[in-house]
């Protein structure tokens, strides 16, 4: 999968969780979360979305590295890459 | 004969609208089966019965706006026979279910909290938005429809009559307005409430946490919230005047240990539905429960006995929230615990000083019913409890 293919699908599972995002108004390279409101309830249901899509087990131990949307492409795309 | 009245969905409810029947003349209804969905200011939701019986007569109307305690429709108990039919305009028990009353539309226009925000921006009138979903529920994809200029079918066409009598759709987020502003004033205006508060240090509970979901498949994580609620409910089963209601002057304590979760909606305003008896659940019920209860909030789809049992709420801030929280009691409770955010702080423990992950717990209570002093030693015990992760397992 190119980086763009694992944008797209982890901004679909963001937008299933938090539908008021504009995906234009969204950076890429600012914390995740301090541009869409999800508590860790919706945190955990966008992993487990991105778990469920791109069969890619993300432990906890991890999260620390997912802090921007560039963060969760390249961690799932480094992910991919060694499955 | 049995009475199926509109049941009270929470303290904050008087009145509701009968959206759709889901049952017709002549059906069998079973304990805790769906019969109705009634929409409440907050939301819409599944009505339950509690009692068995054959389905008589339905008496409420789609549409039909009712204050708690109408009659909406009557059973048959096993065994009983309808009465006498007295004239043609009777309503027959049927053996087969009444096809008209069972698809019955809605009469109200649902709008999806996304479509209603989009249509906002977008400067979209949603009375001339066809919807697509659910009851003709409107969607994004309709609003967006809308937005790229796709014939749009004025709506008043498919509407029955019977919501055009009705006037306007019904403003959400205005009604939860009112709702909320409406319990809250009672709640202050009657409630003597104390507050008291305790620092839990988490570091045990994390290191608990962070262990038994290495071992866990995804889906099965733990969040820490399901945690505070186990040793929440844990702490009450000891401390039995903090869970219950003041009524006619008087407490009274409840049997089960129902957790009202205060869950907010991404368009704003919230609603605490129950997990009910939360007490006697193991750790991943309750876990499972709440992801339940969550999304099926967000998504309006509550069932009459999680609107209306709830014996004490629960805020829980989380992770993005206030250091600390005072909740406001929603009568006739007479105790709210609050968590503000887990966040790591200096500690003091044995003449040194270390670095914890440490919550802020709050108790909010009815000083008619308890006194500070016990509200405390709710909250050591809380503290306890979370000092020992494993046991609250169980």
């Amino acid at each position: 999968m190119t980086d763009a293919e694992i944008r797209a699908v982890a901004l679909a599972t963001l937008l299933s969780i938090a539908p008021e995002v504009e995906a234009d108004e969204l950076r890429g390279d600012r914390p995740l979360r301090s541009q869409v409101d999800l508590d860790s309830m919706d945190w955990l249901n966008f992993l487990l979305g991105l778990h469920e899509k791109l069969k890619v087990d993300i432990p906890e131990a991890d999260y620390a590295r997912l802090v921007t949307l560039d963060d969760v492409v390249a961690y799932l795309q480094s992910k991919l890459a060694a499955q | 004969m049995i009475e199926f009245k509109l049941p009270a969905l929470g303290s904050d409810m008087d009145e509701g609208t009968l959206l759709e029947w889901k049952v017709g003349v002549g059906d069998t209804v079973r304990k805790g089966q769906v019969v109705a969905i009634v929409d409440t200011s907050k939301a819409a939701v599944d009505i339950e019965s509690w009692q068995e019986g054959t389905v008589h007569s339905l008496i409420a109307e789609p549409g039909q706006k009712m204050p708690v305690g109408t009659v909406m429709a009557t059973l048959l108990e096993a065994g009983e026979a309808a009465p006498a039919r007295v004239g043609a305009g009777d309503t027959a028990p049927a053996p087969a279910p009444a096809p008209a009353a069972a698809a019955a539309p809605a009469p109200r226009r649902m709008i999806s909290p996304a479509a209603r925000k989009h249509a906002e921006e977008k400067g979209i009138d949603l009375d001339r938005v066809t919807g697509s979903g659910p009851h003709g529920a409107v969607t994004l994809d309709d609003v967006e429809r809308a937005v790229a200029g796709a014939p749009v079918t004025p709506v008043a066409a498919e509407l029955p009559a019977a919501a055009l009598e009705q006037g306007k759709p019904i403003d959400r987020t205005a009604d939860m307005r009112r709702t909320i502003a409406a319990a809250m004033s009672r709640s202050k205006r009657e409630i003597p409430h104390y507050y008291v508060a305790e620092d839990i240090p988490l570091a045990k509970a994390l290191a608990w946490l962070q262990a038994a979901n290495a071992a866990r498949p995804m889906p099965e994580r733990l969040l820490p919230a399901a945690l505070l609620l186990k040793g929440v409910a844990m702490a009450l089963q000891r401390y039995p005047e903090l869970n219950g209601y003041w009524r006619d002057g008087e407490f009274q304590a409840a049997q089960a240990i129902h957790l009202g979760v205060a869950i907010s909606l991404r368009q704003g305003g919230l609603i605490a539905p129950a997990l009910l008896d939360a007490g006697s659940k193991t750790l991943t019920q309750l876990m499972q429960e709440l992801t339940d209860l969550v999304k099926r909030t967000r998504a309006a789809s509550l069932r009459s006995s999680e609107m209306s049992q709830a014996t004490v709420t629960v805020t829980n801030l989380g992770d993005q929230g206030a250091q600390a929280v005072f909740g406001v009691i929603t009568p006739p409770q007479v105790a709210l615990v609050g968590f503000g955010r887990v966040a790591e702080r200096p500690w003091a423990e044995n003449g040194g000083l270390k670095v914890l992950p440490v919550v802020t717990a709050s108790l909010a209570a009815d000083h008619r019913v308890s006194d500070g002093h016990r509200g405390a030693l709710f909250l050591r015990e809380l503290n306890d409890l979370l000092q020992r992760p494993e046991e609250l397992e169980k």
